[in-house]
């Protein structure tokens, strides 16, 4: 037989006791997004993900000068050195800094991971959003179109793409995107999807603004919710594939201290040396890790019913 | 239901023209030149521009794209690779059983584990279980699948030496590891899918109904809700292929499985573009016609669809015999007014 006051239910009703009394006989101002943050600051996961996450972001900006050593001068007499007080996190094949590096790198993955993230959701909700704004034959040409690039699973678009266009940064960025226009073009198009029948659209509508001011103004503001827990994983998922592109050789090369190119600079070395490589791959999960927290975070916020 | 499987094969036929588009449109800004590998580097310049002619690459991109779509299907001509001149088709045929092994297996184990894990945290919200499946799902989803491989290479080949380092030559052992690497992330992501669908389910109040009178839990769990749960983790079943047969690349590349990726990845460093163009139609033939499967597998295990679908045709249908009708009346009107 299930409770009917479950000790989780008296909780809330705690909280909302006190916040009540804090409150009282002032005039209190709420919007959906100040509701969805004070449900965010509850969320004691997300918190740490999104405190991870700055610290990696400052990490990245203050790079240069907290970095113990230079990222990219070889050392020769110190080579493969494992983790002392002197090199925090040992050194690599030719003796260079792998805290360095790790600290260089961030600011590396991470733009890049947004960048691709940023271009996917301009082209493919661009796309999406059209879709579903005009719907009817427009929709079902652009899904159909985007239906066609589905069928190529994303890591093989990216390699066939990287593997055309050659390696570099802004082809691996290109590759990125391409594979995951579909996905992202979904997203929006299902987001607006929910908003468009709205009744304000449709007075909107009837004050006379133009399609693009509906779309803009009133449908994409209101579509933003799984956009934005959408955009936190996607970053996440453009972290993987610019590491595992780069560790196969496709993406970012050595020197670069980009953290799947440092991995597969140290491939060979996992029987004699596995430090070169524990750190960098650490290094990545736990950045995928924060923005995954903070994804799932963002989405109960946004989202209470789905918990 | 029946219509709805026609229309959902037939659409296969402009997915597969469009995937050969988008194979063919790489090729033709894809580096090297098809006639270098047949008339050689050093070759004058007429003699090429003889081949070229002959071989019709100066026709219109369109006329060339035809050629390729005739030959593809009537010839299975997936071009010719460069460095061994022997056709792609055979080299990749020979090697797609390892790839697929490699997929399903993953595919399959991540079934059988992430499934129970979902139902077991779901069944017991918020208890330690559940945080600790949630916990591994969210690292399987984080972690860097050719990292994890590397670190469990690094465990279990090199310091415990329980499992070999390679695939090649060593049995079913040797593909324990790649299946282990493919199969976290996929765990993860059909553990959450389960969860979060189980713990809609349960709150149904069929559920309610199937306690109410008595029905042992075991069977409400596994028989009422599970059966109905199940229904979004095969809607995610095409995810988790496309990431497994990515990561089958991946682990191809790491454990020197000979499978397509690996003929993909070796042919890039070799700027063998029509095998890389093989593998990756190839592929992408097979994945669309699992998608089918799975499309088709969805609609008969979700009965709302049907009807969902049957409604739709049902309006369809009315929609089209009333235009008929109003056709019907304004030709009457006008034949009166005549």
């Amino acid at each position: 037989m299930a409770k009917l006051y479950t000790p989780a239910m008296a909780k809330v009703d705690k909280r909302k006791a006190k916040e009540a009394a804090r409150n009282k006989g002032k005039v209190v101002r709420s919007t959906p997004a100040m509701e969805a943050w004070k449900r965010l600051k509850r969320n004691k996961l997300a918190i740490v993900g999104m405190l991870v996450l700055a610290f990696i972001i400052l990490i990245a900006i203050i790079g240069p000068w907290i970095a113990p050593y230079d990222y990219a001068e070889p050392d020769y007499d110190h080579r493969l050195e494992t983790p002392s007080s002197t090199h925090w996190l040992g050194t690599d094949s030719t003796g260079r800094d792998i805290l360095s590096r790790l600290i260089m790198g961030a600011r590396i993955s991470l733009p890049i991971g947004f960048l691709c993230v940023i271009a996917a959701f301009a082209i493919g909700g661009t796309l999406g959003a059209l879709a579903a704004f005009y719907g009817g034959k427009v929709d079902m040409i652009i899904m159909r179109i985007l239906d066609i690039f589905q069928s190529i699973p994303p890591m093989l678009m990216a390699i066939a793409v990287v593997a055309v266009l050659g390696k570099g940064v802004i082809n691996l960025v290109i590759s990125i995107v391409i594979s995951s226009l579909p996905a992202r073009a979904r997203i929006v198009r299902a987001s607006i999807l929910t908003v468009k029948r709205n009744d304000y659209i449709e007075s909107a509508r009837a004050m006379g603004a133009s399609s693009g001011r509906q779309l803009i103004k009133y449908m994409l503001p209101n579509a933003l919710g799984p956009i934005l827990t959408s955009f936190t994983f996607s970053v996440a998922t453009a972290i993987l594939t610019i590491s595992s592109l780069s560790y196969l050789g496709l993406g970012i090369s050595e020197p670069s201290p980009e953290w799947g190119a440092m991995l597969s600079g140290g491939k060979t070395l996992i029987r004699t040396y596995p430090h070169v490589l524990l750190f960098p791959g650490l290094a990545i999960m736990i950045t995928v890790l924060a923005l995954n927290l903070f994804g799932d975070g963002i989405r109960d916020a946004l989202d209470p019913r789905l918990k | 239901m029946g219509r709805y499987i026609i229309r959902r094969l037939l659409w296969m036929i402009p997915v597969i023209l469009g995937v050969l588009l988008i194979v063919f449109a790489l090729s033709a800004i894809a580096p090297g030149d098809p006639v270098d590998s047949i008339v050689g580097y050093d070759a004058p310049e007429e003699v090429r521009e003889a081949k070229r002619q002959e071989l019709g690459l100066n026709d219109p991109f369109i006329l060339r794209y035809g050629r390729y779509v005739i030959g593809v299907f009537t010839k299975g001509d997936f071009g010719t690779s460069y460095t061994t001149k022997q056709p792609v088709l055979g080299e990749i045929l020979s090697r797609f059983p390892n790839t697929l092994k490699l997929t399903f297996f993953a595919v399959l184990v991540a079934l059988i584990i992430g499934i129970p894990l979902g139902v077991i945290a779901a069944v017991k919200q918020y208890s330690a279980i559940d945080n600790a499946t949630m916990v591994f799902a969210l690292f399987g989803v984080s972690v860097p699948q050719f990292w994890f491989a590397l670190m469990m290479m690094y465990i279990f080949s090199i310091k415990l030496n329980w499992l070999p380092p390679i695939t090649a030559n060593s049995g079913a052992a040797g593909w324990v590891l790649p299946v282990a690497m493919i199969g976290i992330a996929n765990v993860g992501m059909i553990a959450r899918t389960t969860r979060s669908s189980m713990l809609e389910v349960i709150r149904q109040d069929y559920i309610r109904t199937a306690r109410a009178k008595g029905q042992k839990e075991g069977k409400v769990i596994f028989k009422h809700a599970l059966r109905n749960s199940l229904i979004p983790v095969v809607a995610t079943l095409g995810n988790t292929l496309a990431s497994s047969l990515g990561g089958s690349v991946v682990a191809e590349s790491i454990f020197a499985v000979n499978g397509v990726g690996l003929y993909m990845l070796n042919s890039i460093d070799n700027r063998n573009w029509p095998s890389v163009a093989g593998g990756l139609l190839f592929l992408a033939i097979v994945f669309s016609f699992v998608m089918l499967f799975i499309d088709i597998l969805y609609t008969v295990i979700d009965p709302r669809l049907k009807d969902e679908f049957n409604a739709k045709n049902k309006m369809a249908a009315n929609k089209r015999a009333a235009k008929k009708k109003a056709r019907e009346a304004a030709r009457s009107a006008k034949a009166q007014e005549v």
